[in-house]
């Protein structure tokens, strides 16, 4: 637009100037001089250009030597070998990652080990991918999250068998396998045996609430959906709404929803949902739960203005009182740190059952490995990257994680002896009290775009809206499950059973 | 000076022309070139796919969606905010009341208007997107807020939550950030246009409607046009992106209500790791691009006024 508009704000006559090399202003020598210099730079840019995209994968894969394996070094890690470690920087800091790097450095003190953090997980590493040159140790999570799908499908992660299969650090008699939380070892299979993620922080997932909340409303927490919508009308009448939920990220409401599918039908629904299978949504106990989140929608219930909040906004409410329940994650203790009060009592609750012909007990619950870790398979030293990880299932990282970002790690225990938060205290209740009723949905790690944009704006965001009906929105997310279903681009996934 | 004349020429234009190839046209071909592959942007390795994105991309309702949203965007922007800011420029400079010595000049506070109009343009379009974003906070946001304290409680509508909103309110705040330029830029021209032209009318009795009609919009054709391709541009991509990505539910909700072509492309490209896909997507906004400039380019055309 420069010479256009230039044109309406120049007076007359400065249109004569031609490039006769008319003396006066740059010269012509001038001139030719800096074209050549641009013409310089543009040399360099087009090898930048033909190195981007799929330039990379020429011979040198730069592997470094694997190291002797001894008791002490059972994954045969190359002691001077150096290490990168990329940790996501979000809810639960990086703190505990920068500890146990410090315990690799004391380890091998000849390596040189390179520790970077970011939230752009993706913008950082996906070039890196492309050229051939990861880093050894990826937590890849938040926003920016690579799709794992993707990166088993096209074959570019190591699988942590060794590691699983290694002793683990603080009994050498118990491999690492048998010292992790249950459903750890299956999160990370996609297709058959080989484990390619290794989920280092255990979420429990459910209903949030303030026990003093509820015991201002002379109530306990509800174990049926009757019990539920009674205490949220007593709520309403002091004007404290029900539920509140994240508007702008819909698929929260899945953490308390689909453990509630799965207490009503029992854990092979929601296997069938994970596996896409036709007509797994029109399964009763998905449609019983649908109607049910329908009603606190119906009777209004549901904090007035819900649908524009975004995750803050919604948990800032709610911690503020103006809403009982939220359907959430532990990490929300963390991150809403500051805006809960000193007298909160936060506790988690298992998804009320909806009457007593559900399949599973109350208690049944939604737990499950975050913060995937992953060593990709063109690292230079995965043995490094596995070996770091093995450090970080230690018990002692395992209590340094804990106490830092409260919240559990994948390693089975490490809670004894250390002051646990409210909300920590009361997650680890709720898994005993669930016993070996954990459910573990994998829509949310298997199909993103299904989980997230589909099933959670789409389809439960404008449910929950009062802009469709549960038998619309059942009708509308399994058209989308069957799309992914027949999608030949996207890779497939089934339950290991 | 003859002698060697083409070669300067060509000497001057050969750098721009190479940069323009490298970063423009060379990006072009190759996207059109990723887009008949199965690409993921996750490895290195892919394979040829025939016309499998294409095929897949003309039944994909949420493109069909995007592109309607994008096109929306692309004939609703530029009217509003043109319009906007040519009112705003014409008053500020020849809207005013007659005073002494002066036939034409602009409302009182002119330069004072100037000055805030501009602000939008300096803030980055992240902080604007933030902003807006707090502000249409159905919960606690200055919205609402102000429709409370003005006694309209019944009246909370959920902005970026509800469907048939949520296009238009970021279409609100794309044009809050545009205007202001296109202000400047029009004062800029409008002081270009020779005084005696105005007076001449004015004396000839033609109200401030005529004159604006008559005179200041046929001499500001050619900035007005430029504006028109620029806002186009800014509807198709990284604005329009950027206000989606950041302040829409999801992003692109309520139920793919604001998806946008380049939001599109970006989740594919990084969400779903289809890069393929997405270039496939690229290459049908270049399309609407081309086909916008053309038109624009084609309606637009006019004789130049000397003056």
């Amino acid at each position: 637009m420069g010479t256009t508009s230039a044109r309406g704000t120049e007076g007359p006559g400065t249109d004569t100037a031609h490039l006769d090399g008319s003396p006066g202003g740059v010269g012509r020598r001038d001139l030719i001089k800096r074209s050549a210099a641009l013409g310089l730079i543009s040399v360099p840019a087009m090898g930048v250009l033909s190195a981007c995209a799929s330039g990379g994968g020429s011979g040198d894969s730069g592997k470094a030597e694997k190291g002797e394996k001894t008791a002490k070094n059972p994954l045969g890690v190359n002691a001077s070998a150096p290490l990168e470690l990329v940790i996501f920087d979000g809810g639960f800091g990086t703190q505990y990652a920068e500890d146990a790097k410090d315990v690799y450095a004391k380890t091998y003190p000849k390596a040189e080990v390179k520790f970077s953090k970011t939230q752009k997980i993706q913008s950082v590493l996906q070039p890196r991918f492309n050229g051939g040159t990861p880093p050894d140790l990826i937590d890849n999570s938040g926003a920016q999250q690579m799709d794992m799908g993707v990166l088993v499908g096209k074959k570019q992660l190591t699988d942590l068998t060794p590691l699983l299969d290694a002793p683990s650090v603080d009994d050498p008699k118990k491999k690492v396998r048998d010292t992790l939380r249950p459903g750890i070892v299956e999160m990370g299979q996609f297709d058959g045996d080989p484990v390619w993620i290794l989920y280092y922080a255990y979420t429990v997932y459910g209903v949030w609430y303030s026990q003093t909340a509820l015991e201002k409303l002379d109530a306990r927490y509800p174990e049926t959906w009757d019990e539920m919508l009674a205490l949220c009308a007593k709520a309403k009448k002091q004007g404290i709404a029900g539920w509140t939920y994240s508007g702008k990220h819909p698929y929260y409401i899945p953490f308390s929803l689909y453990p509630f599918i799965g207490k009503i039908g029992g854990a092979e629904v929601l296997d069938a949902i994970d596996n896409l299978e036709p007509r797994a949504w029109e399964h009763p106990a998905v449609k019983a739960a649908f109607e049910a989140y329908y009603e606190l929608y119906a009777k209004g219930y549901i904090l007035p203005g819900t649908p524009g909040l975004d995750h803050r906004g919604s948990q800032g409410a709610w911690a503020r009182g103006k809403a009982l329940f939220i359907p959430n994650g532990s990490w929300v203790e963390n991150e809403e740190a500051k805006f809960i009060p000193k007298d909160f009592r936060l506790a988690v609750g298992a998804p009320s059952g909806l009457d007593s012909s559900d399949k599973l007990p109350f208690g049944t619950l939604w737990a499950s490995g975050g913060e995937p870790f992953i060593v990709p398979a063109k690292a230079r030293n995965a043995e490094g990257g596995m070996e770091q990880l093995r450090i970080m299932l230690s018990e002692a990282s395992s209590k340094s994680f804990t106490t830092s970002t409260k919240s559990l790690s994948a390693f089975n225990g490490g809670t004894e002896g250390i002051p646990l938060s409210d909300g920590l205290t009361s997650g680890v209740a709720a898994l005993e009290k669930a016993g070996k009723n954990v459910l573990n949905p994998r829509l949310q790690d298997w199909y993103v775009k299904l989980q997230k944009e589909q099933i959670g704006v789409a389809g439960l965001g404008e449910m929950m809206a009062g802009r469709a009906t549960p038998a619309e929105t059942i009708k509308k997310i399994q058209g989308f499950a069957d799309a992914a279903a027949k999608d030949s681009s996207i890779k497939h996934f089934k339950h290991q059973k | 000076m003859q002698h060697g004349k083409y070669r300067f020429i060509i000497g001057f234009l050969a750098a721009p022309l190479a940069l323009y190839a490298v970063f423009v046209i060379w990006p072009f071909i190759q996207s059109i070139y990723y887009s008949f592959t199965d690409w993921t942007g996750l490895s290195p390795e892919f394979s040829m796919v025939g016309f499998a994105n294409y095929t897949k991309m003309f039944q994909d309702e949420v493109f069909w969606k995007s592109l309607q949203h994008s096109v929306v965007l692309l004939l609703v922007l530029p009217v509003i905010t043109l319009g906007l800011a040519l009112f705003f420029a014409f008053m500020i400079n020849v809207g005013g009341r007659r005073r002494k010595g002066a036939a034409v000049g602009g409302v009182r506070g002119s330069g004072f208007y100037k000055i805030a109009y501009f602000f939008p343009q300096v803030l980055s379009i992240a902080i604007v997107a933030i902003l807006f974003q707090f502000a249409y906070d159905p919960a606690q946001g200055m919205i609402n807020g102000a429709l409370r304290t003005v006694g309209l409680d019944g009246l909370q509508p959920n902005w970026l939550g509800d469907p048939g909103l949520a296009l238009w309110c970021i279409t609100a705040v794309l044009v809050w950030c545009t205007v202001g330029f296109f202000v400047v830029l029009f004062s800029a021209g409008m002081a270009s246009i020779p005084r005696d032209f105005y007076e001449a009318a004015l004396l000839d009795g033609a109200s401030r409607v005529t004159t604006f009609f008559r005179i200041t919009l046929p001499l500001l054709w050619d900035t007005v046009q430029s504006g028109w391709v620029y806002m186009g541009i800014l509807a198709l991509g990284a604005e329009a992106f950027a206000v989606v990505h950041i302040m829409s539910i999801g992003p692109g909700g309520p139920d793919y209500a604001t998806t946008v072509l380049p939001l599109y492309v970006y989740q594919a490209a990084f969400r779903d790791g289809q890069a393929a896909y997405a270039t496939t997507i690229g290459v049908a906004l270049l399309v609407v691009t081309l086909a916008f400039a053309a038109v624009v380019m084609r309606l637009g055309r006019r004789e130049r006024l000397e003056f």
